[in-house]
């Protein structure tokens, strides 16, 4: 299996801004699944423009099979649906190709469903009913032995960890689109590099490469896009999010958040910046509360803290932000999904 | 923990580092005309709650059913009507399936399958509920899994295979498999299964009776077998005793060929695109080229592209009818059915 914590250790700071303002939350876990069905690492969680709620969570057995000499990879994470009121709906696309180790979930404007898997190097667009629409990169055939890099690696000579000029990924972290429709791709996890396609999968350009100056990464983790279209990244282990125009230029750092894990940018005409300063899985004394940021990066307030507790986080590697106010917050730590109420 | 600090070095794009791409060109694209073939939409889903994932094989029967061979949570082998329904999955569980590559027809509708993770070729009766023959021999589980294989490649047997990736048979059902990845040979067995000759052997090359992974392969009505001779951009054709005969080197990379039944035979090949789709390489491949058995080419259709119509690394084609072309497609998990416009000539402008 890749390792997929390595990087969270490197440089993660965890120093939290003293003055931001806490906000008081009410949190509960309204998603209930049927009987003897559990979450696992809860890796990713999004809501559709009814209030749907899509979670992406590793809760199986990963399997290797043996072909000749061959390894196979197989299953491993589980896509469910519930409705607004938390009531389960179904499991969605259980017998895909690329599900193995859950990344992330997230929504586009027009109600697809995006799957990001760390392990099948693969972003997934499904229809509004679950159904596969569109493809980035591909399921590598067989499992390295022992484990390595795939296709996606960046070509001998070029800047470390900079990937390909092709939606083949190591280890995709996150997805996000502008309202153009253009793809963002963090692939993070093992690159360290964000990619732009085109609405129809097109590879349009790349940008980013391993280390700490401006443009590159640490660990790009989480990506979201504003209205004007201005692309916003976790650089985790770098302890900023970074912003660059629709092009991929610099624009800026905020660097008031913490070592951030998790990005969402609200809808509505106020957009706020949620940004998770998660703590590490091996870490429940530091860290590990959320930002509500102005877009500009001024800290509007933070709430929680890691912990195992209702309205503490452990991990956290998504945010829902789609109703500002009620914030979803899944936790690869505490196995779990929280709805959280910020007044 | 500090943070090591770097030199913020200036971030080059990538389009600066674009390796260049392996296919040659397919020099008959200047010149072919466009042929009027339109995709059925959506025509091939997976019953609900069902998916369909790397779309390695596909196949019609004399009835026009048609079988899918693909990789999904594990390798799976479906039959649809001719319509695109769903009827049934074959051979659930069956121990030669672990990764889908070919899925073939014979003339008396029986179902063979070629199999690149057991490296077994088996022969399903039409109905799919029984298996008639199987050539090779899975690997033993005890020898354990294997990082990337050093050294020679362990010399190619009589009756085992490597990695092979497709079947064909003349019309005294002789069987042909080309094989494959870790062997590059064409092999021929009689009609029970028993060893006749092969070209090539485990050795990679680009020469005369060399193949460089020989990816597919048909066999004509007068025994000819042209092979997909992958790595090599080109089609070899051999005669009934893999004697060398020509290769066809204009249409660009070699993934997949098809012949169609019928008084008049055609060959569709496939200049498939490239894994990653990088910049620039949709402008080079994506089409698939309708050739006569010589090698005169009479047209291209289609075009790489991430949503249907386009295609994601053609697989494999089913050409029974020439005038209706279902191609499978890798990367993006699709079965497509195409039929040409206009009358059998298929041709337009």
């Amino acid at each position: 299996m890749k390792r997929l914590a390595a990087l969270l250790l490197s440089c993660a700071a965890l120093t939290a801004p003293a003055a931001a303002q806490q906000i008081a939350t009410t949190p509960s876990q309204p998603l209930m699944l049927p009987a003897d069905t559990f979450f696992g690492a809860a890796a990713g969680v999004a809501t559709n423009s009814k209030g749907d709620v899509f979670v992406y969570t590793r809760n199986g057995d990963p399997t290797i099979t043996l072909g000749g000499s061959r390894a196979f990879a197989h299953g491993g994470s589980s896509l469910y649906e519930f409705a607004p009121d938390g009531k389960f709906v179904r499991q969605l696309d259980k017998n895909n190709y690329g599900f193995l180790a859950a990344q992330a979930v997230r929504t586009d404007a027009h109600d697809n469903i995006w799957v990001v898997d760390a392990y099948s190097d693969m972003v997934i667009k499904l229809d509004p009913e679950g159904r596969v629409a569109m493809l980035l990169g591909r399921k590598p055939e067989a499992v390295n032995v022992p484990a390595g890099e795939d296709m996606g690696r960046a070509p001998a000579g070029a800047p470390p960890a900079s990937g390909m000029p092709s939606d083949l990924f190591e280890g995709p972290a996150d997805v996000a689109f502008d309202n153009a429709g253009n793809i963002f791709v963090a692939d993070g996890l093992h690159n360290a590099r964000v990619a732009k396609f085109s609405p129809d999968g097109v590879f349009v350009k790349s940008w980013g490469s391993r280390g700490t100056g401006e443009g590159q990464f640490a660990s790009p983790r989480s990506i979201a896009v504003d209205a004007a279209g201005n692309v916003y990244v976790a650089d985790r282990g770098n302890n900023r999010i970074e912003v660059f125009d629709n092009n991929g230029t610099f624009r800026k750092a905020i660097t008031t958040a913490g070592d951030p894990m998790a990005l969402c940018i609200s809808p509505g005409a106020h957009q706020y910046l949620y940004a998770s300063n998660s703590n590490p899985v091996n870490d429940l004394d530091h860290g590990g509360e959320i930002y509500k940021l102005e877009l500009d990066g001024t800290v509007a307030g933070k709430f929680g803290r890691a912990g195992k507790q209702p309205g503490e986080f452990g991990t956290v590697n998504a945010i829902d932000c789609r109703a500002p106010a009620a914030l979803y917050v899944a936790e690869m730590g505490n196995w779990r999904v929280q709805k959280i109420a910020l007044h | 923990m500090k943070c090591t600090t770097m030199t913020a070095a200036a971030v080059a794009l990538l389009a600066g580092t674009v390796p260049a791409l392996s296919q040659s060109a397919a020099t008959a694209a200047a010149t072919a005309p466009d042929l009027n073939y339109q995709a059925v939409p959506g025509m091939f889903q997976a019953p609900p709650g069902d998916t369909l994932g790397e779309m390695q094989g596909v196949a019609t029967n004399s009835k026009g059913d048609v079988f899918a061979f693909f990789r999904g949570p594990s390798t799976r082998l479906w039959e649809f009507d001719p319509q695109g329904k769903f009827v049934k999955e074959i051979g659930k569980g069956f121990y030669g399936f672990q990764f889908a590559h070919s899925v073939r027809v014979d003339r008396h509708d029986n179902i063979w399958t070629v199999d690149e993770g057991t490296n077994m070729v088996t022969k399903f009766d039409p109905t799919g509920t029984k298996v008639l023959m199987v050539i090779g021999h899975r690997p033993d589980a005890e020898e354990g899994p294997v990082a990337t294989p050093k050294g020679p490649l362990p010399p190619d047997g009589k009756y085992t295979l490597c990695r092979p990736t497709d079947v064909a048979w003349d019309m005294q059902d002789n069987i042909f498999i080309s094989d494959g990845y870790c062997n590059n040979r064409v092999v021929k067995y009689d009609r029970n299964g028993r060893f006749l000759a092969e070209v090539g052997s485990e050795k990679k090359g680009s020469g005369e009776n060399e193949f460089n992974l020989p990816h597919g392969l048909q066999v004509d009505r007068q025994g000819n077998v042209y092979v997909a001779d992958r790595t090599n951009n080109r089609y070899v054709v051999l005669d009934n005793n893999l004697k060398w005969k020509t290769a066809y080197t204009n249409v660009g990379t070699a993934w997949s060929a098809c012949i169609s039944q019928g008084p008049h035979q055609y060959l569709f090949v496939s200049n498939s695109n490239p894994n990653g789709n990088g910049p620039g390489s949709w402008a080079k491949t994506g089409q698939i080229y309708k050739m006569e058995l010589d090698g005169t080419v009479l047209g291209k259709f289609g075009h790489a592209g991430k949503l249907a119509p386009g295609f994601q690394v053609v697989h494999m084609m089913d050409c029974r009818d020439p005038n209706k072309i279902i191609v499978g497609e890798i990367e993006s998990w699709r079965m497509q059915e195409f039929v040409a416009k206009g009358g059998s000539a298929a041709s337009t402008k």
